[in-house]
């Protein structure tokens, strides 16, 4: 029942055969080349405790035929350095490989989630509406850490290893071809199995990284949505599909798990089975005298000390496996398309600038929809004007405002302020002069005037105060326990509909803007306090130009004229008087004829 | 959750974040002993149910050592026996151990596949009971936890926190149990070598064992830190997606990536710190191997020259003392993951210790049955109500009789108390004294699956989860047919705009709603009331975003299916309030008039002002 149809990307991105993750794999490399020396480093360390772990039984040998044997103790003081020697730098080596590890591993993760956080910041609303949060948040948490964990232990061990494999088979071919011939005998079903058990694994991973993230989007709603959820009672409901995701994703981890059990089977088999060959066929020759016992003695125990190696081959591959496919998923996001774009040569705004906002045939089809919502929309507010935008339910009034600080771009015609096509002039600019209230008023986790002034740098405590007595939010923000330091939002207290939204207002406002853009901004103010916000942005609104989408008359007469919405097209300009008067659509919409019959009936 | 002093302003870098009362983060000693044990007791809650499973796999681990442990064995059979009897024409050892090889080979690959499935089944059982806790727990902790908690650390707590278990799991305590039998059989086959150099091993564990400890403390330390690191980007991280219209608009970009990245730093310190603590033991316990092993070769080198030790003991005694520290890494590897899991498991414990205070009764009281009435009525009896011990009285005590059928419009300036009176009625609160009563039996006996049927509550925001329209609406009853839901829909003015929809009734509405407009969105949260078709309604401002014909559709709706039903309705635009039986006026928290519209409007007071100046808006 959930959104897994709508959460994955337009076509051409998700490519998630085999060589396409191996791709996103090989795609990191600008991270990880700043801590190569440190990775490069850790796998020399690697390799330098193996060889120390390799001497020190050696140098035991040495001590056990030589001093032991002869009874000797002459150079027995040299030798037990040694071993403390070599156990000290095998010990350190083994401090370096993690510690050089830490730091670089660590890095490229937050690397990479920084960058990812600066891409998802920019990318346009459209991308915003078809991504699930889950999705997105699974990327930045799970996935990155896979592939730290990945960079940090499978990835220098997948390097070392199969160096030890190869230097490990040069031996025994060097000591006997035949013995060479017959571990490649045996390992060679190992590359096959393993490949083919790469795409299986592959395929699996990356459904179990996707219903993570579908679960983690359940998650979200779970708690964004809880007040529905209490006030119909459905939290069974929603559990009842959390579970039915968690088991979906138990089921895909099984699977994995089951192939991973199989593969590690053959991976433990074949090795013995191919030592068991050895000494079959090295008896064979030793008896032929062909080989000496020596020999395959030292070729038994060569193969023996590969099969830590051979053995870790299924962990290293399910590792890399699953590390290539986060990162697959990780570039999807980061290869989506910024559409709202600076442009390559922005032009300046006119200094003189009033402020002037002018629809020209605007159109706007939303992304992966079939319909135009705006089907040619002209208007033009004048500089210091105030023009209301009136239109039923669904018209496309909000999607409107959203052309003007450019948080979607038109797909026909063109949007000017000041005479200036909104997409040539740099979007910082663009929304210096442009400021928006929205529908719904989000409020984040920080202090009221960190809402307020929203990390705007030269808002002094003084303008975010102005600000508010506009809102007609001074009193009951003076009122909350630390005032203007009080944390609001998600962290810390909750405030009424209305408080809301007379804080989203007086962010709108605190800039001064030249543009401002309300969606419906007085939509939860009781008809006192509406009364009072209107006489104040009344006199804000005198100098600065002012789209103000409304359904109620009282808030279409802030301005002065109002634009009809319908169809796609302004139908109808003038004011409000005048459109009451001679427009049928208009009165359909505001006349509250019917209400003042209902209210006759009532008195 | 404990209150303290208000924090945060003393730190600059976070001085954006503002003053609240939260719970402490640093964790003093007392407590942190204490909430290992809790985490503990938790772990072992999962590990219960699978106690038997778990022995089993235990019990292969020891079957798939031995097949291991015989190859070795049977190679050198075949080298000192095998060959040489092989050269001399008899093949028959030579075969067996051979045989035996391979099929001690096969055995193990065999174990090693059953138990891989069979353990991977107990660690998914365990992480799917988990999960489950934490949602049902959330799910049932009241609103008010859901206020202080945020989203992000819910969701922590349910992703990053229970992948650090997923991740204990996954080091296998097939590796800690090898582990431990090697170095249990190692060192019973030492101690039976030789006692004295047995005994210096075993001395050689004594600061093994502090180091243990001091990594253990110290790592756990670290992880805590990761993991209220994560957390915290994991809030940020969903507060600015769902922000993200603002977060552009108004150029914030910049401020969060400086606010993510603080965060980010803290996080990789943390986990670099994590990972530097734990290169830190492995190299003390390496050290400590290794030389304890320069030791063991020197003493036992001057007992055999001496002549107080076999040469063939002390070559056994160092070959198995080899492998005797190599099992440790493992154990430091499952010690590292236990530990970051018990952090973990500390945040999950804390989550699942909160007390749902909003509870369902043990024992509840059905609701009466009232054949020919569809409404029920509400009482508040001295019902006084605040936010939190701390917070102001938002509700002082007060009366209220609303009787069934009845329609009651809650009208009053912004933050007077309406939409709280009104959350009172669907229990999303408790009053902090006082009774709210639904036909006269008191809300905290009423089973919730009672309640939920008999009162249903449209909240001002609305919430559309990501799924079909057709799902949203059937939200309200999930058994509707499609019938029924287009039934709902077309009641309330939606059937026309829903078909519209490129896959009409099935089109999927996206993250929030996002598909959808403002007043669409709320139509559809209407319908889903209407659907619900409950005995007690209430409506907080559930038109604010209609246009006058929608509204005006609606309120038909309403006014026929309100006829029977108590209602409680929460407008500012008055034309709503005109269809109400009585009209509450709320200002700072009390009822300041009350009667029906006409008789108020009649009246010279607040709501005769504010009618006033409603109809002299309207032109
Ligand atoms: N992301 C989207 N993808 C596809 N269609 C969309 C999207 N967002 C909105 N729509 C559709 O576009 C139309 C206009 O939506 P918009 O939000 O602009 O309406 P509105 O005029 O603001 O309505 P309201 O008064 O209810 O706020 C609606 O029919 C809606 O279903
Ligand atoms: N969850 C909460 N925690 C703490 N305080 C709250 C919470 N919700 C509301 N408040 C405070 O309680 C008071 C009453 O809020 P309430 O939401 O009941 O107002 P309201 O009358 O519905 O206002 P509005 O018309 O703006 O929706 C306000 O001062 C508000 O800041
Ligand atoms: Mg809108
Ligand atoms: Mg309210």
């Amino acid at each position: 029942m959930d959104a897994t149809t709508s959460v994955h990307p337009a076509p051409g991105d998700g490519d998630s055969t085999p060589t396409g993750s191996i791709a996103a794999l090989r795609r990191l490399t600008p991270y990880l080349r700043p801590v190569r020396g440190r990775l490069i480093g850790s796998g020399a360390a690697v390799l330098g405790s193996m060889v120390c772990g390799l001497m020190i039984p050696l140098v035991i040998q040495r001590v056990l035929d030589g001093p032991v044997a002869t009874r000797d103790t002459g150079p027995l003081p040299w030798l037990l350095l040694a071993v403390a020697v070599l156990g000290t730098a095998e010990a350190l080596l083994f401090y370096l490989r993690r510690r050089l590890v830490a730091r670089a591993s660590t890095r490229v993760e937050a690397e990479l989630r920084a960058d990812l956080y600066h891409h998802l910041q920019r990318l346009p609303i459209s991308f915003h509406d078809r991504w699930q949060s889950g999705q997105l948040l699974s990327r930045a948490v799970s996935d990155l850490s896979t592939i730290r964990q990945f960079i940090a232990f499978a990835g220098i061990f997948l390097v070392v290893n199969s160096i030890t494999l190869v230097l490990g088979l040069l031996v025994l071919f060097w000591l006997s071809p035949m013995l060479g011939l017959i571990t490649l005998v045996f390992a060679a079903p190992l590359v096959m199995i393993s490949s083919r058990y790469e795409s299986g694994y592959q395929v699996l991973a990356r459904r179990s990284q996707d219903q993570v993230g579908d679960l983690t989007t359940t998650v979200e709603e779970s708690v964004l949505g809880i007040r529905v959820l209490k006030a119909f009672g459905r939290g069974p409901q929603l559990t009842a599909r959390f579970l039915k995701q968690a088991n979906d994703l138990r089921n895909t981890e099984l699977a994995k798990y089951r192939l991973q059990a199989k593969l590690w089977a053959a991976i433990l088999l074949l090795p013995e089975l191919g030592i068991a060959a050895q000494l079959l066929f090295g008896t064979f020759q030793v008896v032929d005298g062909t080989m000496t016992v020596g020999t395959l003695v030292a070729g038994v125990t060569v193969a023996s000390y590969l099969s830590w190696p051979t053995d870790s081959i299924g962990w290293l591959l399910a590792e890399s496996n699953q590390a290539a496919t986060a990162s697959a998923r990780y570039w999807e996001v980061r290869d989506a398309r910024i559409t709202v774009t600076d442009p390559e040569s922005p032009r300046p705004l006119p200094v003189d600038g009033k402020g002037e906002v002018r629809f020209h045939d605007v159109r706007f089809r939303h992304s992966g929809s079939g319909r135009e919502v705006l089907r040619g929309v002209d208007l033009t507010v004048r500089p210091g004007e105030t023009v209301a935008l009136v239109g039923p339910t669904g018209s496309g009034k909000t999607t409107l405002t959203a052309l003007v600080p450019r948080l979607a771009d038109v797909t026909g015609g063109k949007v000017t302020v000041d005479g200036m096509d909104v997409r040539d002039l740099r979007l910082a600019d663009l929304r210096t002069v442009v400021a928006m209230a929205f529908e719904d008023p989000v409020l984040f986790s920080a202090s009221v005037r960190e809402n307020v002034a929203l990390g705007s740098p030269g808002v002094t405590d003084e303008d975010v105060r102005v600000a508010l007595r506009i809102a007609q939010a001074e009193d009951f923000v003076d009122r909350l326990p630390w005032g203007l330091d009080t944390r609001i939002g998600e962290e810390g207290l909750s405030l009424s509909g209305g408080q809301r939204q007379r804080l989203a207002l007086a962010r709108a406002v605190v800039g001064k803007p030249q543009v401002l853009v309300l969606d419906d901004p007085l939509s939860a103010l009781d008809v006192h306090t509406e009364a009072e916000v209107e006489h104040a942005l009344r006199s804000v609104l005198s100098g600065v130009t002012a789209l103000v989408v409304a359904h109620r008359p009282s808030t279409v007469q802030l301005a002065d004229r109002v634009a009809l919405l319908d169809g796609g097209r302004i139908t109808a300009v003038g004011t409000h008087s005048d459109l009451l008067a001679t427009n049928p659509d208009y009165r359909d919409l505001l006349s509250t004829m019917d209400e003042s019959a209902d209210e006759e009936s009532v008195a | 959750m404990t209150t303290t002093a208000p924090n945060g302003t003393a730190d600059d870098d976070f001085a954006w974040r503002g003053v609240a009362t939260e719970d402490t983060e640093e964790v003093t000693h007392a407590i942190g002993v204490k909430l290992h044990a809790r985490s503990r007791a938790l772990l072992a809650t999962l590990v219960r149910p699978v106690a038997g499973r778990t022995a089993l796999a235990f019990l292969l681990v020891v079957l798939e050592n031995v097949a291991q442990l015989s190859g070795p064995l049977l190679i050198a059979a075949a080298i000192d026996t095998g060959i040489p009897n092989a050269i001399a024409g008899d093949t028959t050892v030579l075969a067996w151990c051979v045989g035996g090889y391979a099929f001690c080979g096969l055995a193990s690959a065999v174990v090693w596949n059953v138990f891989l499935r069979l353990s991977s089944r107990i660690g998914q059982a365990l992480l799917i009971d988990l999960r489950q806790r934490i949602f049902e727990h959330a799910q049932r902790l009241p609103l008010s936890f859901h206020e202080s908690y945020t989203s992000g650390k819910v969701i922590s707590r349910l992703t990053s926190d229970v992948d650090a278990l997923d991740d204990l799991l996954e080091v296998g305590i097939d590796d800690l149990l090898t582990a431990v039998l090697s170095l249990v059989g190692i060192s019973v086959l030492m101690l039976w070598l030789d006692l004295p150099l047995a005994l210096l091993v075993l001395a050689g564990l004594v600061p093994l064992v502090l180091v243990t400890r001091w990594f253990y403390l110290r790592s756990n330390l670290a992880y805590r830190s990761t993991s209220g690191a994560i957390a915290k980007i994991i809030v940020q991280f969903v507060e600015s997606m769902n922000g993200i219209r603002a977060v552009q608009a108004f150029r914030r970009e910049g401020r969060n990536e400086s606010i993510m990245n603080g965060l980010n730093v803290r996080y990789r310190d943390a986990n670099a710190d994590a990972l530097t603590v734990m290169a830190r033991f492995t190299m003390n316990v390496r050290l400590v191997g290794n030389l304890t092993l320069a030791l063991v070769l020197a003493i036992g080198t001057w007992r055999v020259v001496d002549g107080g030790l076999e040469l063939g003991v002390l070559t056994a005694f160092l070959l198995y003392l080899r492998r005797f520290y190599d099992p440790l890494d493992d154990i430091a590897q499952f010690t590292n993951a236990y530990s970051s899991a018990i952090a973990s498991l500390e945040k999950i414990s804390g989550l699942l210790q909160e007390k749902p205070e909003v509870a369902e009764p043990e024992k509840p009281t059905p609701l009466p049955k009232n054949p020919g009435q569809r409404g029920r009525s509400i009482t508040f009896e001295h019902a006084e109500f605040r936010y939190s011990p701390t917070a102001p009285v938002v509700l002082p005590a007060f009366d209220l009789t609303v009787p069934a059928g009845q329609t009651v419009a809650l009208v009053g300036p912004t933050g007077a108390g309406k939409s709280t009176l009104a959350k009172l009625v669907a229990r999303f609160y408790d009053p902090t004294s006082g009774t709210v009563r639904l036909d006269g039996i008191d809300l905290r006996e009423v089973s919730d699956v009672d309640l939920r049927a008999a009162a249903v509550m449209v909240t001002q925001e609305n919430f559309l989860f990501s799924g079909s329209v057709a799902d949203n609406i059937a939200l309200g009853k999930p058994d509707a047919t499609r019938a029924e839901i287009e039934a709902a829909a077309r009641a309330v003015g939606g059937h026309e705009f829903i078909t519209a929809l490129p896959e009409g009734y099935d089109t999927d509405v996206r993250k929030r709603g996002g598909r959808l407009s403002a007043g669409q969105r709320q139509v559809i949260a209407f319908a889903r009331a209407f659907l619900a078709d409950p005995a007690v309604l209430v409506l907080d401002e559930a038109t604010s975003s209609l246009d006058v014909p929608t509204e005006r559709v609606v309120q038909k709706a309403l006014e026929s299916v309100l006829a029977d039903r108590t209602a409680l309705i929460i407008a500012h635009r008055l034309s709503t309030v005109l269809i109400a039986d009585r009209v509450l006026v709320v200002d700072d928290g009390r009822i300041v008039e009350d009667g029906s519209p006409g008789a108020l409007i009649s009246a010279d007071g607040r709501f005769n002002a504010l009618h006033t100046a409603w109809r002299d808006s309207l032109v």
